[in-house]
């Protein structure tokens, strides 16, 4: 929205608790997002990093603490007014029905439009340009269901970006991506953030994490344990405990990014009972 | 096949693949052609041959050819429209609200919710009050709502709807339903009973063009209401999730949408008895032909229903000579194996 330049920030998320069943998924986080950043939330398998976007989201409703979107309860928004501010990628989308790319791409018009109408020109110039952005315009005809994964990954950012909203949610956007794809949809993300948008992406790679968030939410069983600028949250000493195994870490010669190398076990045995400090590396000046 | 869904357009740069107005008008109108066609043909076809001119001319006494054209075989051919219409609308709103291709009225159980819902109202009041009143579709559609809502409540696991779930459940349900109908059937007097079980196997014979008219207005209404909703139908493919995600209040498109599709089946089964496999062979055919998108797929499904039935309703009239074959027969038995070589191909798609 045009008044998202103001001091408010676009998510503030404060005490947020969340449990499936018994388990306490979420527990106590407190974060915020702030206007035009790249937030990137890692952490191991299960720490609670796809919950907390689809708290979010609002799609899951938390069982104690409050989310302000825009500086409004995140309660108070209907779902059509979140979805022209905020925009979901999930990790994988199924389609039950063959769609072609163009019509999914334009179902990301949907807030904006009636139960049943036929698109104006303006959506239809909107769809264009998000599909060529994302690189899919020569897709256009295809069944969605005819498309590779990351062709499938490329037309999804691309309903999103139909979607005009400020602020992209991702869930691992690159998760099935080989590396060419997955930085190009992390170079796309850079060039919206550039735009004005706020991202929050999850991320299992923390190289891509340093490398592209100006943030990193570290988060282990639903805690957030560290959050800051990724040199400071991505330490050999997070990471180890975190993770719970030997990793090297070393500050990249070319980028500056931090750079975490996980070890196989002949390498975790050889460094075991060293000292921490010998596993980070600073680098030669080039 | 699916891949030409939505406007062929040469020109570079511009948008293709979609649904434009221009096509949608195209499609419908092409159907609405053949439908009146069909009308015309299936109404001329029968057991005892018919002369147009001479049915058509009002000032002759004793026309029989007039009686047969318009208080036979016209009401009945405009009752099998309309019955295909509302099937096939149902087919394909289920079909989109389960994200499954397999659902089918008659498969998930709403019809036999419907049918013990007619039957047992029958029983209750007697089938004369509710030939006056026009109110036997609503009682259907109350036994449809009803069925649904047992079906739906049981297929919502932590307040997520399995699909999966709910197709057992359905099928489950609809042989509960049908044990019941046989049971109330043993209770009721002979004839009550005879009446049951032929209308059960599905007849589309009617003289009332007031029935007809009845029945146009029930499923008119729910088929313009869930027009209203294909939209939301077309983002619902995209999950429960992904749909609010979209701006999509799914709990209230899906309960308008389950009452529109029972009021369907329920005008469908009150008239007809069951008449299976229509909702899921019709939206099949059409969304191969015409691509996904629920706002032409709807209308079109809607038009194709009617024509299909016709014909299956002109063959279960004709084929055997004299003798009727109740059109349920002839739909199961075109259903049937187009059922198997579907679950093959969702099979196929889904282990290989």
């Amino acid at each position: 929205m045009a008044n998202s330049q103001e001091s408010s920030l676009p998510f503030q998320a404060a005490n947020l608790c969340f449990r499936y069943g018994a388990e306490l998924v979420i527990d106590d986080i407190s974060l915020e997002l702030r206007c035009g950043e790249m937030l990137g939330v890692i952490g191991p398998n299960g720490s609670g990093k796809s919950t907390l976007l689809r708290l979010l989201s609002g799609v899951l409703q938390p069982e104690r603490g409050d989310i302000l979107l825009n500086g409004r309860p995140l309660a108070v928004y209907t779902r059509r007014q979140l979805g022209r501010q905020l925009a979901v990628v999930p990790q994988e989308t199924i389609i039950e029905f063959p769609f072609s790319v163009t019509e999914v791409v334009l179902m990301g018009r949907s807030p904006h439009l009636g139960g049943f109408s036929f698109e104006g020109r303006r959506d239809l110039e909107i769809v264009h340009t998000a599909m060529a952005r994302c690189g899919v315009s020569q897709l256009a005809k295809r069944s969605i269901h005819e498309l590779s994964g990351g062709e499938r990954q490329r037309v999804i950012l691309a309903r999103a970006l139909a979607q005009e909203a400020d602020i992209l949610l991702l869930d691992e956007p690159g998760a099935f991506l080989d590396i060419r794809h997955e930085v190009e949809i992390y170079d796309l993300l850079h060039d919206l953030q550039r735009e004005g948008r706020s991202i929050v992406t999850v991320l299992h790679d923390l190289n891509l994490a340093a490398l592209y968030c100006d943030r990193v939410a570290l988060l282990k069983d639903g805690q957030l344990m560290r959050l800051g600028p990724p040199g400071e949250v991505i330490t050999y000493r997070a990471i180890t405990e975190v993770y719970e195994t030997e990793v090297y870490v070393e500050l990249n010669t070319l980028t500056g990014a931090v750079n975490v190398l996980p070890l196989s076990r002949k390498y975790r045995e050889k460094l075991a009972g060293q000292e921490p400090e010998r596993r980070t590396k600073k680098p030669a000046p080039i | 096949m699916s891949g030409e869904a939505g406007a062929v357009s040469r020109e570079p740069g511009a948008l293709a693949g979609y649904l434009t107005f221009q096509r949608f008008v195209g499609v419908l109108s092409v159907l609405v052609v053949l439908l009146c066609a069909t009308v015309v043909l299936a109404s001329l076809i029968g057991s005892v041959h018919i002369d147009l001119a001479r049915a058509l001319n009002g000032d002759l006494l004793d026309n029989t050819d007039r009686v047969i054209l318009f208080e036979t075989r016209l009401p009945r051919v405009l009752l099998a429209a309309i019955v295909g219409g509302s099937l096939a609308t149902a087919g394909v709103v289920l079909q989109g609200l389960l994200r499954n291709p397999l659902a089918e009225p008659h498969l998930i159980g709403v019809s036999g919710g419907a049918a013990l819902g007619a039957v047992i109202a029958v029983i209750v009041v007697g089938r004369g009050a509710f030939a006056e009143t026009g109110l036997l579709p609503l009682a259907a559609a109350l036994g449809a709502l009803l069925s649904v809502g047992v079906i739906y409540r049981l297929a919502l696991v932590h307040g997520r709807l399995q699909p999966y779930v709910l197709l057992l459940a359905g099928v489950i349900y609809n042989a509960f339903a049908g044990a019941l109908i046989l049971c109330v059937n043993a209770i009721a007097d002979f004839y009550q009973a005879q009446g049951i079980l032929f209308w059960l196997m599905g007849s589309l014979a009617t003289h009332s063009y007031r029935l007809v008219l009845t029945i146009a207005v029930y499923s008119a209404v729910a088929t313009v209401w869930l027009l209203l909703q294909t939209r939301h139908l077309n983002t619902l493919s995209l999950g429960e999730e992904g749909a609010m995600q979209l701006g999509v209040d799914v709990h209230r498109v899906r309960r308008a949408s389950f009452i529109g599709a029972s009021l369907l089946v329920g005008a469908a089964v009150s008239v007809s008895g069951i008449v299976g496999f229509v909702g899921l062979i019709v939206p099949h055919v059409m969304r191969l032909l015409l691509g996904a998108d629920h706002r032409l797929l709807l209308p079109a499904s809607m038009l194709a229903g009617a024509i299909f039935l016709i014909w299956a309703d002109t063959i279960a009239r004709t084929a055997l000579g004299v003798v009727e074959i109740p059109v349920g027969v002839v739909t199961a038995l075109c259903g049937g194996p187009f059922f198997i070589y579907l679950l093959k191909r969702e099979g196929s798609k889904a282990f290989g």
